[in-house]
């Protein structure tokens, strides 16, 4: 299997804190990868420097063997390949979720409107929305607003799915609807990275778990053996945590 | 299903219509109130007879109206060319304002100076600098004073709608950009189709306010020797010693704004309630 994102020895500083220390990562093709860890721990910076929203201070990050943190690489082509989705959804609220999901394939890959609409019509209709269609962000529930996002990632056929703690700002009986989508998504072989605090939902849909400690991969393997069994001190005292936090 | 509201739901409607009704008789009468003696005050002051005649007389402003009409035209029309200039302008500057990056070094510099200088001369010396300084340099080609005028202020307002446009573009959250960005959208079209529709929505009023004061601002250009509905005011007061038509400009003056206002308000309150209540299905 052909590795779709290479991470290596990634460094990352805000001011004097060190978010990201030497980190490397490594996902396959088909691959679904879930990043767990405190708060503060590096995933979301981890995602924003791998869609290049954010700046690296070292190492370098390599999409299908592609350098795309090299000095001369244009960052839109690049994030044309990646889709990412937020904590807070981040929909334009001045356009209709139809809007919102063609803008891309219409003024970033000129794909035709009609058949931009086409598409997005049909994948809403995948996931239940094409009611919504006409509807504006602000009208939806936070899990419909998720929802449209993934879609959204999704119109512009991305080689990568980055997923950052998309369920963090829903109401727990709106958590659910997202996480199916996501699940779906890895039965039709998406590759993904997810940071999530989701521990149950890491279990069932990743293929490794990486638990992320002060900027590093700490520990890395099937999600039975770091959920399961994890042989880092650190690894346990996080998990204990979640399980007195009634997470997991 | 019909519901049958409670002895308790209908004391609440009761009182509440008792109240309602109280509301408006009491507004009522305190208007009324208000509105004697402000009438009384004016008319059963000693020099109200003089003023009645020198500030509202019925024949001067019917024999000086079609003059201040046709100066109500000029500004009209060089509101409408004033307006876009200004607009184009203003967002123009803003756009060079946002740009990072060194090569943009000297423009942002530019940019910074022309909104702190054009912010600070005031407009009439900008008019006389215009409409007087660049016709004496006697250059061939030099537009007319109409058009000068007009330059000045759009110079002015421009520096003032760039900041406001500003204003706008810096208040959208970076998380829009990022989304924006994260599509593989470039700077320029994430700020054309994402943040400035945001940012020219949330800055509509103030836009509006502007436009509002520059409609009683382009009748300066009168100044340089034409004639707007103040200057036709005027000259009419002049040959008559009556005020009357400067009343009656004032008049027209607002009649004009009001529909400016009310077109505006009603297109940010359409945009607002498309964004969160409705839908447009």
């Amino acid at each position: 299997m052909s590795v779709v994102l290479s991470c290596r020895e990634l460094r990352k500083t805000f001011g004097p804190n060190l978010v990201l220390d030497d980190l490397s990562l490594d996902v396959a093709e088909h691959e679904v990868v879930t990043l767990i860890g405190a708060s503060g721990s590096g995933k979301s910076t981890l995602l924003r420097c791998v869609n290049l929203l954010e700046d690296i201070d070292d190492g370098s990050v390599w999409l299908d063997g592609e350098h795309i943190t090299g000095p001369r690489v244009n960052p839109d082509l690049v994030r044309q390949r990646i889709g990412i989705v937020f904590q807070s959804f981040n929909l334009f609220p001045h356009m209709t979720v139809l809007d919102n999901i063609t803008l891309a394939p219409v003024r970033v890959h000129r794909t035709p409107a009609k058949e931009a609409a086409a598409r997005a019509l049909e994948l809403l209709a995948r996931v239940g929305l094409e009611a919504k269609a006409r509807e504006y962000p602000d009208r939806l529930s936070g899990g419909q607003q998720q929802r449209v996002a993934i879609v959204r990632a999704l119109v512009n056929q991305p080689r990568l799915l980055l997923l950052d703690e998309v369920t963090s700002a829903l109401d727990p009986e709106l958590v659910g609807e997202v996480l199916t989508m996501i699940r779906d998504l890895k039965g039709e072989g998406m590759t993904m990275v997810i940071a999530t605090h989701e521990m149950g939902f890491a279990r069932q849909v990743s293929d490794r778990v990486c638990f992320l400690h002060a900027g590093r991969v700490l520990e890395s393997g099937p999600p039975s053996q770091v959920l399961g069994e994890p042989a880092e001190p650190r690894t346990r005292q996080f998990l204990q945590r979640i399980i007195e936090a009634g997470r997991l | 299903m019909t519901h049958t509201p409670s002895k308790y739901q209908l004391e609440r409607v009761a009182y509440r219509r008792s109240r309602a009704i109280r509301s408006a008789f009491v507004a009522a009468l305190s208007t009324l109130v208000l509105g004697t003696l402000l009438v009384v005050a004016i008319t059963g002051a000693p020099g109200w007879q003089r003023v009645k005649e020198t500030f509202f007389s019925a024949a001067a402003a019917r024999s000086s109206l079609p003059s201040i009409l046709d100066g109500l035209l000029l500004n009209l029309r060089l509101l409408v060319f004033c307006a876009a200039g200004a607009l184009v302008l203003g967002l123009l500057i803003a756009l060079l304002k946002t740009l990072r990056g060194a090569l943009f070094f000297p423009v942002r510099m530019l940019a910074n100076a022309y909104t702190y200088g054009f912010r600070g001369v005031p407009l009439i010396i900008l008019l006389y600098v215009l409409c007087f300084g660049v016709p004496g340099l006697r250059l061939s080609g030099t537009p007319s004073v109409l058009v000068l005028g007009g330059a000045a202020i759009v110079l002015t307002y421009g520096a003032f709608l760039a900041e406001v446009f500003r204003a706008g573009i810096e208040s959208v959250h970076p998380s829009q950009r990022a989304a924006a960005r994260s599509l593989g959208l470039t700077y320029w079209q994430a700020m054309r189709h994402v943040v400035l529709p945001q940012a020219v929505r949330r800055v509509a009023p103030p836009l509006l306010n502007d436009m509002v004061s520059m409609q009683k601002d382009v009748g300066l250009v009168s100044i340089g020797g034409v004639i707007d509905a103040v200057r036709a005011a005027q000259i009419e007061v002049a040959q008559t010693y009556n005020y009357t038509p400067y009343i009656v400009a004032g008049v027209l003056f607002v009649l004009l704004a009001v529909p400016v206002i009310a077109i505006t308000d009603w297109v940010t309150l359409r945009a607002a309630r498309r964004q969160s209540a409705g839908s447009t299905t």
